[in-house]
């Protein structure tokens, strides 16, 4: 019994956890995409680089607040800084909407033109971000490390296995789980939600009954600079902020957002999961829960991990391939152009 | 002025950026621009066939031309005997037993009807077939790379001359194209653009990762080359009597004359497949695949096989990017699977081939020379505009040293402006294609 309550506590420290952060931060990053996809038609490709540029104005804002003394007790001074950090994601997106993506639109070009134009603002935004804040590793995580350390929650419960829970893990969740009813209660409930999800829907019907299609396109972009603010500092308090990473970062969130279904915002959720699990179900070496749950003579040699971390590119991408040839649309059914 | 007179013109203004490089900078900058121009020629040439003739949104050009990079290991490293008799049987069985196991599993799917059964058939095999597949495969792994892991720990290659590597590249990104564009091509063009990416970051992935293979991330250096040494050429009396009679100092034109040779290999490669894509191009073929590219539905309801041309183009379209990607590693004289970044060699090569024209073989090579030349330039005229900008600043301010650390970053910047400016003014390219 004893061995059992190890063995889930161990897989809740190594897996559960890890994989729930993990999963809401993809699910926060594959509803931006979903929900350009499903508004603007087509895939951004600088999606990533747009999660790292207002995740880098949230860090600068945040140096600056620490240099000023300010603090946010036991939690992250990042999320003082998140506003500003929001702010200037928005004002980024607007111009480049302005000026580069408006043209297109007003031509009624294919969708295959704003992904290779989206391209183009992914360098620019790359570049961007490196050139300011440079290419290297930037931390910027402070406040209290733990809420719970393996070590407190062992002598509280006595368990061999200790189960730590980071103060990071805990903000990306309750942010997460915010931002998502913010989200559907926004896109079900207000006049401005439902004309967007109209628009998606059928856009010369939505045309057709005087809505706006400026303003549609305008908010659709504020709350995926939102959004992908949001996701980007998260990811960075979690880990670490590197502008590379965020490039890559790419493929998971159009991974989530495709699995899920690209146009349906409860799919790009549901797809964040899938991909987070299973990226660190196949990675995680299980010996540990096992030596706890088979006999002795059985215990495993080896460390009895699928594929090494380096491959979770790889499960992230099978998952993708598995759902595109079996059922294109993701699981829920979203629009295939 | 007409098409021919201006599409000269611009050859000749691209020439004349290198030519003026060698000029102002040196020679040797400018044949280190010459040589990597030709080489992304190549592929902005390949990628043209995918995306230009039949319109192929393809984005993992970068795994193609790494798989091409490890074909001149593959072939031209001399093989470790050693390595081979510890685990080389214990690799390849594992090896053929996990094809073995990914077949049987597509033959379930196929030959099975369709329901729970056959799903469950299929899992059995496939997780079974895993297991069995790592405890073959990992012995034999292990073993090889316990040998002499700080200079050798793979298996090595075949010890043949480098220049095999290049076809060979082609052959090897070829045969990863067919089994990508099995899977993937069904998919329309948003999924495929994802779908490349991914398959090319999971290549990139294995090359560092399988030690046995190349070494994964410690390297191979040293590849053999198909030019001589320079310092075979300096000490070489015959060559020292002729370039300083022509006032040359021996270290410098044995550093060009290694460079001019490379060039010469080149150029013989870019021209036989733009000779090849040309004549493709004005073919009925070429007519087909554009026919096919403008629209699917019109071609498929005239009896065309669309699936099995876009397959076709897709696999040429790779091989090409797998020979520059070869020529590319014989050139630098190592493998280094961590340089490949999908800004370089991916979308990099996307914008050569908007910028020089898609669906145009000559845009392409223009395209190819051109941003290549300025990917190489752009960084010192960027220091140089922020030397200038920043020269009121105080020396030793933060700022100006943070915007001159920064100067490398220009070049990015600078790529994406250039494509969207040339997409927002001249959308089909500086040589459009038809």
């Amino acid at each position: 019994m004893i061995d059992l309550l190890n063995a889930i506590v161990a897989l809740s420290n190594f897996v559960l956890v890890p994989a729930v952060t993990y999963g809401s931060q993809l699910a926060l990053g594959a509803l931006g995409v979903t929900l350009i996809y499903g508004i603007l038609r087509f895939s951004n490709f600088a999606h990533g680089d747009t999660m790292a540029f207002g995740t880098m104005v949230t860090i600068l804002v945040t140096w600056g607040l620490q240099a000023l003394g300010v603090g946010f007790g036991p939690l992250p001074t990042a999320l003082l800084a998140l506003p500003f950090g929001i702010a200037a994601c928005m004002a980024l997106v607007l111009v480049t909407d302005r000026m580069v993506y408006r043209f297109y639109r007003a031509q009624k070009a294919k969708p295959v033109v704003f992904v290779i134009v989206s391209i183009g603002v992914m360098f620019i935004l790359n570049g961007l971000v490196r050139f300011i804040i440079g290419p290297g590793d930037q931390r910027f995580r402070d406040g209290e490390n733990f809420i719970i350390t393996a070590r407190d929650f062992k002598d509280m419960t006595g368990l061999r296995e200790g189960l730590a829970l980071k103060t990071t893990q805990g903000i990306t969740v309750v942010t997460a789980v915010i931002v998502v009813a913010l989200l559907f209660w926004f896109l079900n409930r207000t006049r401005t939600g439902k004309s967007m999800r109209a628009y998606s829907d059928n856009e010369d019907l939505a045309l057709l009954s005087g809505i706006n299609p400026d303003r549609v396109v305008m908010v659709t972009w504020l709350i995926v600079a939102a959004l992908a603010t949001v996701a980007g500092t998260l990811y960075g308090l979690d880990k670490s902020f590197k502008p590379f990473t965020y490039f890559q970062l790419l493929l998971p969130v159009f991974a989530a957002a495709i699995v899920g279904g690209l146009g349906s915002p409860l799919g790009a959720i549901a797809g964040g999961y899938v991909i987070a699990f299973s990226e660190v179900l196949i990675t995680y070496a299980w010996k540990k829960v096992l030596t706890y749950l088979v006999p002795e003579a059985l215990e495993p040699d080896g460390l009895v991990q699928l594929l090494s971390t380096n491959y979770k590119f790889a499960v992230s991408f099978v998952i993708l391939l598995i759902v595109l040839l079996f059922r294109p649309t993701g699981l829920f059914r979203g629009k295939a152009v | 002025m007409s098409e021919s007179v201006k599409n000269t013109g611009l050859f000749a203004l691209v020439a004349l950026l290198i030519v003026g490089t060698g000029v102002v900078q040196s020679w040797n900058t400018a044949l280190l621009i010459l040589n990597m121009g030709l080489i992304s020629a190549i592929m902005s040439l390949g990628l043209n066939l995918q995306w230009g003739f039949a319109g192929l949104f393809n984005v993992g050009v970068m795994g193609f031309v790494a798989l091409g990079g490890l074909a001149t290991v593959l072939v031209s490293m001399p093989p470790v005997p050693e390595a081979w008799a510890a685990g080389g049987v214990g690799v390849l069985a594992g090896l053929a037993l996990g094809a073995a196991v990914i077949v049987v599993a597509v033959l379930t799917y196929n030959r099975m009807p369709a329901g729970r059964m056959r799903l469950l058939a299929m899992l059995v095999v496939l997780v079974a077939g895993f297991f069995a597949f790592r405890a073959v495969f990992d012995g034999g792994v292990e073993a090889v790379e316990d040998v002499n892991p700080a200079a050798t720990g793979y298996l090595g290659g075949l010890g043949l001359p480098v220049v095999l590597a290049w076809p060979v590249g082609g052959v090897l990104a070829a045969g990863a194209a067919w089994i990508i564009g099995k899977t993937a091509l069904g998919l329309r063009s948003d999924y495929l653009a994802i779908a490349t990416l991914g398959i090319a970051e999971i290549i990139l992935a294995v090359l560092k990762n399988e030690d046995w293979l190349a070494r994964g991330v410690k390297n191979v250096n040293g590849l053999p080359r198909p030019v001589p040494y320079e310092v075979d050429l300096q000490n070489d009396p015959g060559f020292v009597d002729r370039v300083t009679g022509l006032g040359l100092d021996p270290v410098t034109a044995s550093s060009l004359t290694v460079k001019l040779g490379y060039a010469a290999l080149f150029t013989v490669v870019l021209v036989i497949i733009l000779i090849l894509a040309q004549l493709a191009l004005n073919s009925p073929w070429g007519r087909m695949m554009r026919a096919i590219r403008d629209n699917e539905t019109a071609a498929r309801a005239m009896g065309k096989d669309v699936t099995r041309r876009h397959l076709q183009v897709f696999i040429l379209g790779s091989a090409v990017c797998g020979v520059a990607g070869a020529m590319m590693t014989t050139l630098d004289g190592q493998f280094i699977p961590t340089s490949y970044q999908p800004l370089r060699f991916t979308f990099l090569i996307w914008v050569m081939m908007i910028v020089g024209g898609s669906g145009n073989n000559f845009g392409a090579v223009l395209g190819g020379f051109l941003i290549w030349f300025l990917w190489v330039q752009v960084e010192p005229m960027g220091l140089w505009f922020l030397q200038t900008v920043t020269a009121p600043l105080a020396e030793g301010s933060a700022l100006k040293e943070h915007l001159l650390q920064s100067a490398a970053h220009m070049r990015l910047l600078t790529m994406g402006v250039i494509l969207l400016l040339v997409l927002r003014f001249s959308p089909r390219g500086l040589i459009p294609g038809r």
